[in-house]
């Protein structure tokens, strides 16, 4: 009995250095360039710096005429239609997909399916974009956005319905509801649950975006903040200090989201990757 | 008539807003792709050439060769995370008491955006000063190259992708691991079984449907990957870095559009027949073993 706490003291000690060293000494690492004059940040050592520059973050949000603003505003922007739309449309399809069994709903429950595989195909978007003159607009970006992520979104709903009994529609229905306001007010609300880890995580993957927004949101009165990282690159290859603090500052919101949120973020992707 | 009745309570139009959208987005630019994967293209004019695209990215060696990158970026990134990934998830059910702060620590590089982990590793990898070459250095090895070395950089991107990812698995397996019968663990105890015997002969195998979950989804995200090559080594040096989703850019900035879009077809027929039958084998392996 001994022998095992000893050897569990061990487990604990070791799995802890081991952790900080792999996983927080690189955040350490961006943190202390961000304090840093652009000389000493140059040294890219991990020492601590000799005098603190907090103004680096001010500094970082005026360069290139605000742009970070500009960015902070576009990502927000991005991310909020994107949450609230997916949340309103993959709800509603969820439900009716999950609650029919027939051939149709079938059909269109393996179409939307390969979504979680298959990539999509980029130029031939730009190009339906501009002949709908939507190209570079944010309702366009929005749109793609929603639908790269309305299997993963139809998916979690589906597997969540499954737990709420078809009785609360009868008697609903009984009741004088009609098929909206069933809807509307019986099952929504009942979704919560499944809703705040859709928010995060489709919250975190859109505000993450580099990708999406490269292709199809050039333009500088555009940019959102994963852009400014990668334009900062160029512009900043010699002040460290600077595009350290842009990386901490775009990857505050997300660690703000993830302390308050923490078990709920870790029991989300559990649920939508396990239950698909 | 009841089964009618039932049907009505659910409204197909429901689901129109969900697949006009998908629709429109994500499926017709799709279907359109084939058509203009055999085209000259510049979005003015599309001018058919058959399967020329497909030639050229075939015989091309700066876009052929991205292929086998990608190849080796998927299997390696999804084999490694399969592995450590289990590893720790056993760590962190196991009785330690600081799991909590392990599993944070672990997860959260989740929530860092790809450019910013693959700009700050980058800097990392710096061959002279990086912190890791320092770390080599002062346990008396030679320093490293990372991401300049053309045999090194793609492993160099395979392992802060893995950094990055690891903790989606992690958390998928310990899902696993809660949800086994304690039960089995009680009598292969009473019959003697040591630890590593259970791990072997029960905790492993039931896992497996975690395991699969794993498997596919670290293999297609690897097989699409494209903002951490991006952000780290810009497909270079040379092309030794380069994917499918690089190539795929790379001649969309050149404006080579109707190639960009073969290679985007390429990377769908890829993930098609890579992903598909593997489900299907690892379904068919779940069943198997229940």
């Amino acid at each position: 009995m001994k022998k095992q706490k000893t050897v569990r003291l061990i487990g604990d000690v070791v799995g802890v250095i081991v952790t900080v060293i792999i996983f927080l000494v690189p955040f350490y690492f961006m943190f202390v360039q961000s304090l840093k004059t652009k000389a000493e940040a140059n040294k890219l050592t991990i020492k601590w710096p000799s005098e603190v520059h907090f103004e680096n973050y001010l500094e970082v949000f005026q360069h290139g005429n605000y742009q970070l603003v500009t960015a902070f505003k576009n990502s927000g922007i991005l991310t909020l239609f994107t949450v609230i739309g997916l949340l309103v449309t993959a709800a509603m399809a969820g439900y009716v997909i999950q609650r029919r069994h027939d051939k149709l709903m079938n059909g269109i429950q393996s179409v939307i399916m390969l979504g979680l595989m298959i990539p999509a195909s980029i130029l031939p978007t730009i190009h339906m974009l501009q002949a709908m003159h939507i190209y570079k607009t944010m309702f366009s970006m929005v749109m793609i956005e929603i639908a790269l992520q309305t299997p993963f979104a139809i998916m979690l709903y589906r597997g969540y319905m499954a737990s709420i009994p078809t009785e609360l529609e009868e008697a609903a229905r009984i009741d004088g509801c009609n098929r909206w306001q069933i809807f509307q007010k019986v099952i929504f609300p009942l979704l919560k649950p499944i809703q705040a880890t859709l928010i995060i995580l489709v919250g975190v993957q859109t505000f993450n975006d580099f990708t999406n927004p490269l292709y199809f949101l050039p333009g500088s009165e555009n940019t959102t903040v994963q852009l400014t990282l990668y334009n900062y690159k160029g512009q900043l290859s010699n002040s460290y200090n600077l595009l350290f603090a842009d990386i901490i500052v775009i990857t505050i919101p997300m660690l703000i989201l993830f302390l308050i949120f923490n078990k709920r973020i870790v029991d989300g992707m559990v649920a939508g990757s396990v239950k698909g | 008539m009841k089964t009618k009745k039932e049907k009505s309570l659910y409204p197909v139009w429901f689901i129109l807003p969900s697949l006009i959208i998908f629709g429109i987005f994500f499926l017709w630019p799709i279907v359109s792709s084939l058509y203009y994967s055999l085209t000259v293209w510049n979005f003015e004019t599309a001018k058919f050439c058959g399967l020329d695209n497909y030639k050229l990215f075939f015989s091309e060696h700066a876009m052929s060769s991205s292929v086998i990158h990608t190849l080796i970026y998927a299997f390696g990134t999804s084999a490694l995370k399969v592995v450590i990934a289990f590893f720790i998830a056993i760590f962190l059910t196991s009785k330690i008491k600081t799991k909590d702060f392990i599993r944070s620590a672990v997860f959260f590089p989740n929530l860092v955006s790809m450019m910013a982990v693959g700009l700050a590793f980058s800097y990392m990898m710096h061959p002279t000063k990086g912190l890791l070459n320092v770390a080599l250095q002062a346990i008396g090895l030679q320093p490293i190259d990372f991401l300049g070395n053309p045999s090194t950089a793609l492993l160099s991107i395979i392992m802060t992708d893995v950094w990055k990812g690891l903790s989606i698995s992690v958390v998928i397996y310990i899902a696993g691991i809660q949800s086994i019968d304690k039960t089995y663990y009680e009598a292969a105890s009473i019959d003697g079984a040591t630890g590593w015997q259970q791990l072997k002969n029960i905790t492993l195998p039931l896992v497996a449907p975690s395991q699969n979950s794993i498997i596919i989804l670290s293999l297609i995200g690897g097989l699409r990957s494209f903002d951490l090559i991006w952000s780290m080594t810009g497909g270079g040096p040379g092309f030794a870095t380069d994917v499918l989703a690089s190539v795929i850019y790379k001649q969309y900035a050149a404006g080579f559009y109707g190639l960009s879009t073969a290679g985007n077809v390429v990377m769908l027929i890829l993930i098609s027949v890579i992903a598909f039958p593997l489900q299907h084998f690892l379904n068919k392996r779940e069943e198997a073993i229940q």
